[in-house]
């Protein structure tokens, strides 16, 4: 079972309890910067537009609480619980 | 000149969860946990370290460096190295010997690029892990992972390298091993060294103050290198490149990210310093074959993803 997510246009299969980016990364497709893929870089930056998701932990300098209540996480943290459509932030 | 400092003695690092990064420092590259403290630091090492430890795990919700150590020659060398420092105009802290366990007085300050480090004398010697001193074995048996040897230096990110430069090498007696210089002349890194090896510190300018760009770890050989880009693979990390050589120091490198984000290094081999040698220059326009000796060119995130 996988997800479809929708990135600026592009779209990435997520299989289940992966990360979006980490999904991107095995298709090949580079919608997304990817950096340390840990939650410490920020550089993939991006805001969940729609759909539920879980985060795995996230550097604070990266994303804040507050941020965080907005939708805003980093594509190597988020684990899709549906189909999502984010968008990058720069 | 040397000022009597000696060698990197410890790094501090931020990490967002402590078990993770366990499995990683220890397990994955082979280093040795030898204490816990009552804060919850861990402290670790490599097998080869004669000092008690070199790497402290500090749990937060932000990962980086919170400071990297020197050790120097002794009390006499560490009382007038801070006279030195406030001499030059740096602002200067004391921590009391035992805040970290096992390690003396520590003298602290702030380079121009924003990191944190300090100067200590003393630190518990507990000997290299696992053989004996005397007819010591070439190496023990039970190490792990990529068996990593020792914490060798660190390449950091911040503004006015020209400044920390002058700090590193008039005050605490660094030599300018290897240089990265721009098209007008103007210092864009500075590899420094305060004994033999090709660096010790590294510092590349960057607007943003305090960033790590990575902690690097010894490994013997070549093939030390190759089985350790397979252990990435075995154990899903992240790499981010090589196995390669650098053109810099020459070195043969992987590069790899821990749990947190942090990147690593392990490397093997690469050039030696002596103090009369004069500096090893490479241009700026030419930073791919300095950095990436094989590939000449540097990937979009190498310069950009910091902690």
């Amino acid at each position: 079972m996988s997800y479809r997510i929708e990135v600026n246009g592009q779209f990435i299969n997520c299989p289940v309890e992966t990360t979006v980016l980490l999904a991107m990364k095995r298709q090949g497709i580079k919608c997304l910067p990817a950096g340390c893929c840990a939650g410490g870089c920020g550089i993939c930056k991006v805001r969940v537009l729609e759909g539920t998701y879980e985060t795995k932990v996230m550097s604070r300098a990266q994303v804040s609480l507050e941020e965080e209540s907005q939708g805003i996480a980093l594509a190597c943290r988020i684990v899709p619980s549906s189909d999502l459509k984010i968008e990058r932030i720069k | 000149m040397r000022k009597g400092v000696i060698r990197p003695g410890h790094i501090q690092l931020r990490v967002m969860d402590m078990e993770e990064a366990l499995k990683h420092y220890r397990d994955l590259i082979g280093l040795i946990e030898v204490n816990r403290d009552d804060q919850g630091r861990v402290y670790l090492k490599g097998w080869t370290e004669v000092d008690k430890f070199s790497l402290v795990l500090r749990e937060s919700d932000t990962p980086g460096m919170d400071f990297m150590g020197f050790k120097v020659l002794n009390e006499d060398t560490l009382n007038s190295l801070q006279q030195a420092l406030v001499k030059f105009g740096c602002e200067v802290s004391e921590l009391p010997a035992g805040e970290l366990d096992g390690c003396g007085r520590r003298v602290r300050f702030i380079a121009p690029t924003g990191h944190l480090f300090e100067l200590y004398a003393e630190k518990e010697q507990t000997g290299k892990w696992g053989i004996s001193d005397v007819n010591p074995d070439a190496w023990p048996l039970d190490l792990t992972g990529m068996k990593a040897e020792r914490f060798d230096h660190c390449l950091l990110f911040g503004p006015d390298v020209k400044a920390t430069h002058k700090l590193f090498t008039e005050v605490l007696g660094f030599d300018l091993a290897e240089q990265v210089v721009d098209p007008e002349g103007n210092l864009a890194a500075a590899f420094m060294s305060v004994g033999m090896k090709a660096h010790d510190i590294a510092f590349v300018e960057c607007p943003e103050p305090n960033k790590l760009h990575h902690v690097s770890f010894l490994l013997e050989t070549w093939e030390n290198l190759l089985k350790a880009a397979d252990l990435l693979t075995m154990t899903n990390t992240t790499k981010d490149v090589g196995p390669t050589r650098h053109g810099l120091t020459h070195g043969k490198t992987i590069y790899f990210f821990d749990p947190s984000g942090n990147r690593n290094e392990v490397f093997a081999g690469g050039d030696y310093h002596y103090p009369d040698h004069p500096a090893v220059t490479w241009k700026a326009e030419d930073l791919g074959k300095a950095i990436f000796y094989h590939e000449l060119e540097i990937h979009d995130t190498y310069l950009s993803v910091l902690t």
